[in-house]
C-alpha cells in the first residue's frame, strides 16, 4: 500500500526524522490503517460535494481597525531561543 | 463550616454560594483538598491556594473547575499531553476560560490527556496514562481521560474537555459521568491548542445533565477570535427533565449491532425499554454511510492534525533539539524528539493524505463522504426527535491491550466519530455497568438542539439512577 520510498517522502514534507529502526514498523502501521480507510474507494461518489466544514457560515468579517496583541516580551518569554527582540534560529544554510 | 462541601453537586454547591449559605474560599479550600487525593495521575497541575478573586456572584458561583491541559491558562502550564510542550506557560488564556472564570468557576486543576487530544485510552499522554478509578487496571478512556477520571473520582466538581472524535463522550462513558460535545461552532475554540479544526469542540464533562447545562450555559456565543463560532440559536438556560410521552427516539442499525460488545448492548437495550415506559416511542432508524465514518474521520483528521502541527517547529515555544547542522536538521530533530509515536503516525498518515498525487483520492474522498455523512443525519431527524446508540462498543479495556495495534484502538471511536464529522451536539449519561465497568448512553440531536437533548437526558438520567460513588476515591 505504502513502501519505504514514500514514507520516506512523506517522513521529509512532514520534517520527521524517522529512525532506521521505526522505519519498517511505520511502514506497516500505514499500510494497514490505509487499507482500512480505502473502503471509501468503493463508495460511489459522483456529484457529491465536498464538506470542508459543518458550519454553513462563510466571511465572518471584524472591523479593519487595530486592536491591541500579545506583549513581546510575554511571547518572547516562551521562546527557546531569543535574542530578546526576536526569535533567534540556526542557519538555514547548516552549521548553528 | 460543613467538610462535606466537596459531596455537593456543582449544581447545588453553586446554589448555597449564591444564597450566602458556603463560603466560596471555603469550597475551593476543600476541593483543593480533594484535588490532592489524586493518585490516577488525572491531574496536570493544581491551584497552590484559594485565588484572590472568586466571582462567586457570576452564574456558576464559585464552583472551581478542571480543566484539559490542552486549553491555554495563562502562567499555568499548558502542554497539550506533550512533551514538546513540556512547561509551556501560554501568555493568554483561551476565550471559553476566560468566559468560565468571569463567570464563577475559578481554576482548580488541568487534567491530562492523550498528546494533542489523540487517542482513545490516555496512553498516548507524555506524562504517562491516566489510570480508570472504577479500576486501576484499566484505562479511562481518551482523549480527555484526566476530566473524566478527575470528575468520577471527586478530584474536581466539574472539568472542561474536548471532543474531535468522541474525546468527551467516550472517556465520560468509561469513567461513568456525563459528556456533552456540543453542535460545532458553539464554543469558540481560541487558545484551545489545535488537533483537527474543522471538528475539535469543547463541551463540559460532569457528574449530572444538569451540572452539564449549567457549565455550557455560560461557555456559548461568538467569539471574534474565532471565525467559526456563532451565536446559540437556542442558547441553554436551565434544563428540566423532558417528558417523554410522544418523544420518537431513533436507534441507527448500523450502530447498535454488530460490534457492540454483549453487555454494552444489554445496557443499552434496557435504557430503551425504559424510554418506551416513560412514552418515548423507539424504532429502528438508518445512517447509511455511517459503517464509513471511520475511514472519512481518520483522513480528515490527520490531514488537519498534520497542518495544525508544523507549528511546533523548536522556534517559538516549547522543545527545541539543535544537532547543530542548521535550521532543517532542527526542525526534524526538535518533531521527532517531541512527538510521540501516534502523534507521529497521524502526522505522517496526514501528510500522505494531502500530498500530491493522492489528495483527490483521500482527502477529496473523505470530505464528500462528510457530506453523505451529514445528510444521513439530517434525512433521519425527518422522522424522529433524537438518536440513540451506545457510546463506545465496549467498557473500559485494560492498559496497554491495544497500544500496539492503532487500528484497533481507532474502532473505539466507532460510535462517535459519525457526529463530530456532522457538527451536530451529542451527550453521553451513564447507563449502569457491565462486568462492574460503567457504559455510556448516546443521545444524538440536529444542530443547536442541546436543550432537546439535555432534557432527554435528564429524564432517562433520573429513570436510569445511576450509582457512581464507587468511583469517589
Amino acid at each position: 500500500m505504502i513502501d519505504r520510498s514514500e514514507v520516506l517522502h512523506i517522513a521529509r514534507l512532514a520534517r520527521l526524522s524517522l529512525e532506521e529502526t521505526e522505519i519498517e514498523a511505520i511502514t506497516a502501521e500505514l499500510s494497514s490503517i490505509l487499507d482500512h480507510v480505502d473502503q471509501i474507494s468503493s463508495l460511489d461518489l459522483e456529484g457529491v460535494e465536498p464538506t470542508a466544514h459543518s458550519v454553513a457560515q462563510s466571511g465572518a468579517l471584524r472591523p479593519d481597525v487595530t486592536m491591541e496583541s500579545l506583549a513581546k516580551d510575554a511571547v518572547l518569554s516562551q521562546a527557546p531561543a531569543t535574542d530578546g527582540s526576536g526569535f533567534e534560529v540556526p542557519s538555514p544554510g547548516g552549521g548553528s | 463550616m460543613s467538610s462535606e462541601l466537596t459531596t455537593l453537586s456543582a449544581t447545588a454547591a453553586s446554589a448555597k454560594v449564591k444564597s450566602g449559605e458556603v463560603d466560596p474560599g471555603e469550597l475551593f479550600e476543600q476541593w483543593l483538598e480533594r484535588s490532592r487525593l489524586d493518585d490516577l495521575n488525572a491531574l496536570s497541575w493544581s491551584a497552590d491556594s484559594v485565588p484572590a478573586e472568586i466571582h462567586a456572584d457570576g452564574p456558576l458561583g464559585g464552583v472551581p473547575l478542571g480543566v484539559k491541559d490542552l486549553f491555554c491558562t495563562i502562567g499555568v502550564p499548558s502542554q497539550s499531553g506533550s512533551k514538546i510542550l513540556e512547561g509551556y506557560l501560554p501568555p493568554y488564556s483561551a476565550t471559553v476560560v476566560d468566559a468560565l472564570t468571569a463567570a464563577g468557576a475559578p481554576l482548580l486543576a488541568k487534567t491530562h490527556q492523550d498528546e494533542f487530544a489523540m487517542g482513545s485510552s490516555n496512553e498516548n499522554c507524555a506524562f504517562g496514562p491516566v489510570l480508570n478509578p472504577w479500576d486501576r487496571g484499566r484505562v479511562p478512556g481518551g482523549s480527555s481521560g484526566g476530566s473524566a477520571a478527575a470528575v468520577a473520582a471527586g478530584l474536581v466538581p466539574w472539568a472542561l474537555g474536548t471532543d474531535t472524535g468522541g474525546s468527551i463522550r467516550q472517556p465520560a462513558a468509561l469513567c461513568g459521568v456525563v459528556g456533552l460535545k456540543p453542535t460545532y461552532g458553539s464554543v469558540s475554540r481560541y487558545g484551545m491548542i489545535a488537533f483537527a479544526s474543522s471538528l475539535d469542540q469543547a463541551g463540559p464533562i460532569t457528574n449530572s445533565v444538569a451540572d452539564a447545562a449549567l457549565l455550557y450555559s455560560q461557555m456559548t456565543g461568538r467569539d471574534s477570535h474565532d471565525s467559526t463560532s456563532v451565536d446559540h440559536p437556542d442558547p441553554v438556560t436551565q434544563v428540566a427533565a423532558a417528558d417523554l410521552s410522544g418523544v420518537r427516539i431513533g436507534v441507527p442499525t448500523e450502530l447498535s449491532g454488530e460490534g457492540i460488545e454483549p453487555g454494552v448492548l444489554e445496557a443499552f437495550n434496557a435504557s430503551l425499554e425504559l424510554a418506551k415506559s416513560l412514552g418515548a416511542t423507539v424504532e429502528p432508524c438508518h445512517l447509511p454511510h455511517a459503517p464509513h465514518a471511520l475511514s472519512a474521520y481518520y483522513l480528515i483528521a490527520p490531514a488537519e492534525c498534520s497542518s495544525n502541527l508544523a507549528r511546533f517547529d523548536g522556534v517559538r515555544y516549547g522543545l527545541r533539539v539543535d544537532p547543530g547542522e542548521g535550521l532543517d536538521a532542527m526542525y526534524g530533530a526538535t518533531r521527532s524528539q517531541g512527538f510521540g509515536p501516534e502523534v507521529r503516525r497521524r502526522i505522517m498518515l496526514g501528510t500522505y493524505a494531502l500530498s500530491s498525487g493522492y489528495y483527490d483520492a483521500y482527502y477529496g474522498r473523505a470530505q464528500r463522504v462528510r457530506t453523505l455523512i451529514s445528510q444521513d443525519f439530517d434525512t433521519a431527524f425527518e422522522s424522529f426527535d433524537v438518536i440513540a446508540t451506545p457510546t463506545s462498543p465496549c467498557v473500559a479495556f485494560e492498559l496497554g491491550s491495544k497500544t500496539a495495534d492503532p487500528l484497533s484502538m481507532y474502532l473505539s471511536d466507532f460510535c462517535t466519530v459519525p457526529m463530530s464529522l456532522a457538527g451536530i451536539p451529542a451527550i453521553s449519561i451513564p447507563n449502569g455497568l457491565s462486568e462492574g465497568l460503567p457504559v455510556g448512553l448516546q443521545l444524538v440531536g440536529p444542530a443547536f438542539s442541546e436543550n432537546r437533548i439535555l432534557g432527554i437526558a435528564a429524564s432517562l438520567e433520573a429513570a436510569i439512577g445511576f450509582d457512581g460513588s464507587a468511583a469517589r476515591l
